[in-house]
């Protein structure tokens, strides 16, 4: 019996962020403290000639200006390395990424020089007295036109511009199949480039202290560890135990905060240099030129399907946009993360799918929510959403004639992953009643009858969550294992402090943990306290990303749980005498007592302090209460999801109502089903954005036209009906938990409904396929085209 | 140029830089940091507060343009210990997550419920529509604000989502 696994506790961090008082990098002051700004580059790609600093350097207030060069030759008494990329793929082209640029920039934000001043606003005015001559050059911003002859190159040591190749699957076996097949459906398609947006720009500070010699960095980071491993074996020099790393309140991330950053390394710099704590804060304008962004493939697929509906085999390249420079993981996110996808929850026999990663001017891509899963599950989606039209299928009978059979798990894909379980087929049973499917069709029909454009789009996906597997991970070239840690520290008093290495920006870890917690102990959830986000006081971890941290972190704490609870249990025996294969751990009431003998019986917090006291423990024990673990997975975990959306379009402005929207999720057992429904709904609010409005668009020069969040359209309150959603829950088998990863699914399932809707609404017309943002002017011309006689 | 102002109920005077925008000045001359920037250009609404009444994106305004007004940011919104119906509600019906818009999204939705007591779904949509959050696709904040609504009209909120 739990008390709190299970149930949908209110959150424990809220009540700060409620009432104004979250400590965000931005509100940080320390005593003396001075302010960075970053001159970033104006355009796309150019040569450097020179850099006029003396102006600036003379404003009053002013107090320093630094260049690429003099990071590189360590002006400020060290000098700053490249960023190195945190995974390899096999034969990467690694040119380097100076933190601030020397001879050439690569992309719109590409960082100059950086001024510290005694005010922002002081710092921000030097910026425009920075003369920087710049020599334009050609630019490109295409991923498979960056592979063109002549095309220009974004770095000389990469021909082609290419940064890696990366095959997965049988070609010859899926050509043959495919060769065999009824049918073969085609399609040539891009998945458009999106920018996270958190609500929190990014943020970074610094304070070096000379008598120590050591560092202690702010940033806004989903991984703090992982930063200060960068910032002591790469960029900064400073040996990794003298450095502090702190992520504190995080204002969400989504991905675009896992990555080792210039500014990270430009702002401790800065504050060694000039002696003083210095602060950066992105503005708004700076967020859209250097978080990493997303997505971004152009992609060609053929899928292959028999007149009864069976799909035989899959074949797929694509190319995909890496930008300027190599982000942390970016090539993991079409490589690892994508490729391995494409089975979905269907039992495809042969798949083949190929990777191009390319270099182009544009700022760099990396993971954004789901990262390469959203992508691979809009192509598998859409390409049997094709292949039924093809047939004269319902989509859905289309799917569940191929779904993986709920007796097949553990199932062994034909793209190297092993799913750990999962039951298609009642998610599909539970996402057609919650959605009233049937109806929906005969309301469309209906519908169309009377000339009106209506669609109802089905999407059932799958997510490898929770990555990784240590050897799996590093095996397809991830620089570090991909485990957690947790700690638990139980104080004299039996108050609880657990140390993680997930951290929590958004996600609620500070609640869903202090559940797991409190539950095996059988004590107060007020009595447990979580920590995270900082580098001296957790010990070493990964962070939070690729929906890991209850798989992973929370494994990681029932596992140092579950090493307390046996010492408490050896106390206990030898306090009431009694062996300790007699102790009972009642995990409701927090006691321990001999079993058959309720009234010899010790509580959590007597059995704490009696670790301290320490003059009555078993023999040779320790005395102190506190554990630690390393929890590396044995698998992914593989959440999945059905999800159908209804849309009207409106055929005279072209305009899509998102009308209803239904989701089944499928996310193992649930901690916290309040918080896991909340990841859910804003999954798919991303999701939806995706489909319909947000466009990351950059014009031939490389410069990014959707700047700001004036002309980048992201979902905001009105364009949404109430979401209906419902779970089921298959648990993982090889985690104590028994959870799956919650945070990305929405999104992954999101956007290929909802573009299944559009198109379904536009097929009377004959439009085949549309290229997401499904924006009203693109419908609307796709309209006129159709009653033209065109379509697409 | 020397501003007087009420803030949360405390009279302030104090030499700011003409062009010192009302949320830097709330922000670093006061260190009442609940108040974000989120965009620095008036469109995600992280920076809203109340002047004389009214919720407005600080970011928008100057200082000086404040001089004389009585202005209320997230961190007068709870009587002590007692939080605001809608601050309640956003904790009751999880309208948060990362909490960096929380702030600003509370601002508006008291300025909502000030105005209006009984507003329909498509009504705190729209009240809303001008502060962006990226974490909670908004169904949540919807649901926060009706469990507020009921409970300044005295009513008993309708049971989470996560209950039916």
């Amino acid at each position: 019996m739990t008390r709190y696994l299970g149930t949908s506790v209110k959150r424990v961090e809220d009540p700060r962020f409620l009432r104004g008082l979250g400590k965000y990098v931005a509100n940080l002051t320390l005593p003396n403290m001075a302010y960075a700004a970053v001159k970033r580059s104006p355009l796309a790609h150019a040569k450097i000639r020179g850099i006029d600093t003396t102006r600036a350097k003379a404003l009053d207030g002013v107090i320093a200006v630094f260049t690429g060069e003099d990071l590189l030759e360590g002006t400020g008494g060290f000098k700053c390395g490249s960023l190195p990329c945190g995974f390899q793929v096999p034969n990467l082209n690694m040119p380097p990424h100076n933190p601030l640029a020397v001879d050439k920039v690569r992309h719109v934000g590409d960082g100059i020089a950086v001024v510290v001043a005694e005010s922002p606003y002081i710092a921000e005015d030097a910026l425009d007295l920075i003369e920087v001559d710049l020599d334009p050059l050609p630019a490109v911003v295409d991923a498979r036109g960056a592979m063109a002859d002549g095309a220009p190159l974004v770095h000389d040591s990469a021909e082609q511009n290419l940064a890696f190749h990366w095959p997965l699957g049988d070609e010859e076996a899926v050509n043959e199949a495919l060769s065999k097949s009824d049918h073969v459906v085609e399609l040539e398609f891009i998945n458009q480039r999106l920018i996270a947006n958190a609500m929190e720009p990014r943020a970074a500070a610094a304070e070096w202290d000379p008598a120590t010699e050591s560092l202690t960095v702010w940033t806004t980071s989903q991984n703090p560890h992982t930063i200060r491993l960068l910032l002591g074996a790469f960029t900064l020099g400073i040996p990794e135990h003298k450095i502090r790393v702190i992520s504190p309140d995080v204002g969400g991330g989504f991905g675009s905060k896992i990555f080792h950053y210039p500014e990270e390394v430009i702002v401790p710099f800065a504050a060694r240099a000039v002696g003083r704590p210095v602060k950066w804060v992105a503005t708004r304008s700076e967020s859209y030129v250097t978080d990493a962004q997303g997505r971004d493939h152009v992609t060609k697929a053929k899928l292959g399907v028999n007149n009864d509906g069976t799909m035989t085999a899959l074949h797929v390249t694509t190319w995909a946009n890496m930008g300027a420079y190599l982000s942390t993981f970016g090539p993991l996110i079409p490589t690892a993360l994508y490729i391995t996808l494409f089975s979905g929850v269907y039992k495809t026999p042969v798949i083949f799918g190929e990777a191009y990663g390319t270099f182009t001017h544009t700022v760099p891509v990396d993971a954004y929510r789901g990262a390469g899963r959203p992508e691979a599950s809009y192509l598998v989606e859409t390409m049997v959403d094709l292949a039924a039209r093809k047939l004269g299928m319902d989509p859905v009978e289309l799917r569940r004639k191929n779904l993986i059979p709920t007796d097949a798990f553990p199932y062994q894909t034909p793209v190297a992953l092993m799913y750990d379980s999962g039951n298609y087929q009642a998610l599909f049973e539970k996402i057609e009643e919650l959605s009233g499917y049937e109806s929906l069709r005969k309301e469309q029909e209906a519908a169309r009858a009377e000339g009106r454009l209506v669609g109802v789009g089905f999407a059932s996906c799958i997510e490898a969550s929770g990555p990784a597997p240590s050897a799996v991970a590093v095996g397809l070239g991830a620089a570090i294992g991909l485990f957690e840690s947790g700690a638990i520290r139980v104080h004299p008093t039996g108050k609880v402090t657990v140390l993680t290495g997930s951290h929590s920006h958004g996600q609620g870890h500070e609640t869903t943990f202090a559940q797991i917690v409190a539950d095996q102990f059988g004590i107060d959830i007020a009595d447990v306290d979580i920590v995270h986000g900082d580098t001296g006081r957790v010990q070493y971890g990964i962070g939070t990303y690729g929906s890991r941290s209850a798989a992973i972190g929370g494994s990681a704490l029932v596992k140092s749980a579950e090493k307390i609870r046996e010492k408490l249990k050896q106390i206990a025996a030898h306090q009431l005498e009694a062996s300790v294969e007699d102790m009972v751990y009642d995990q409701d009431e927090g006691t321990i007592s001999v079993a058959g003998s309720p009234d010899m019986v010790k509580t959590f917090a007597e059995l704490a302090f009696a670790s301290v006291l320490a003059n009555n423990l078993p023999e040779g024990m320790e005395p102190g209460l506190e554990e630690s673990s390393f929890y590396d997975p044995a698998n992914f975990t593989f959440p999945a999801s059905a999800h159908v959306a209804k849309v009207e379009i409106d055929p005279k402005t072209g305009e899509v109502d998102l009308q209803s929207y239904a989701a089944v999720d499928d996310v193992g057992n649930v901690i916290n089903p309040m918080i896991v429904e909340g990841q859910i709904l804003g999954g798919i609010v991303q999701g939806v954005g995706q489909a319909l409005w947000e466009n990351g668009i950059y014009d031939e020069d490389g410069q990014l036209l959707s700047g700001s969040m004036l002309s980048y359209a992201m979902p905001r309150a009105d364009g949404f009906p109430s979401i209906a959603l419902d779970r089921i829950e298959t648990p993982s088998p090889h985690n104590p938990l028994g959870v799956k990863g919650a945070g990305e699914m929405g999104t992954i399932a999101a956007t290929a409904a909802v573009s299944s809707a559009v198109l379904d609404a536009l097929a009377p017309l004959g439009v085949r396929h549309l290229n997401m943002p499904l924006t009203a002017e693109k419908i609307h011309q796709a309209i006129a085209a159709a009653g033209n006689g065109g379509g697409e | 140029m020397e501003v007087s102002l009420t803030v949360n109920g405390r009279a302030v005077t104090s030499d700011v830089e003409p062009r010192t925008l009302l949320v830097h000045f709330i922000r670093e001359h006061l260190r009442l940091t609940g108040t974000h920037v989120g965009c620095e250009t008036g469109y995600c609404g992280a920076c809203t507060v109340h002047v004389d009444g009214k919720a407005v994106k600080s970011c928008t305004m100057f200082a000086v343009q404040a001089d004389g007004a009585d202005i209320l940011t997230i961190e007068g919104v709870a009587n002590d210990d007692v939080l605001h119906p809608v601050q309640e509600g956003f904790w009751e019906r999880h309208g948060l997550q990362c909490g960096f818009c929380t702030p600003g999204m509370i601002m508006s939705s008291i300025a909502l419920l000030e105005a209006n007591r009984t507003p329909t779904e498509t009504e705190i949509r729209h009240g809303i529509e001008g502060n962006l959050c990226r974490c909670t696709g908004y169904h949540n904040i919807v649901r926060s604000v009706q469990y507020a609504a009921a409970v300044m009209r005295g009513e008993e909120p309708p049971p989470p989502d996560w209950e039916t």
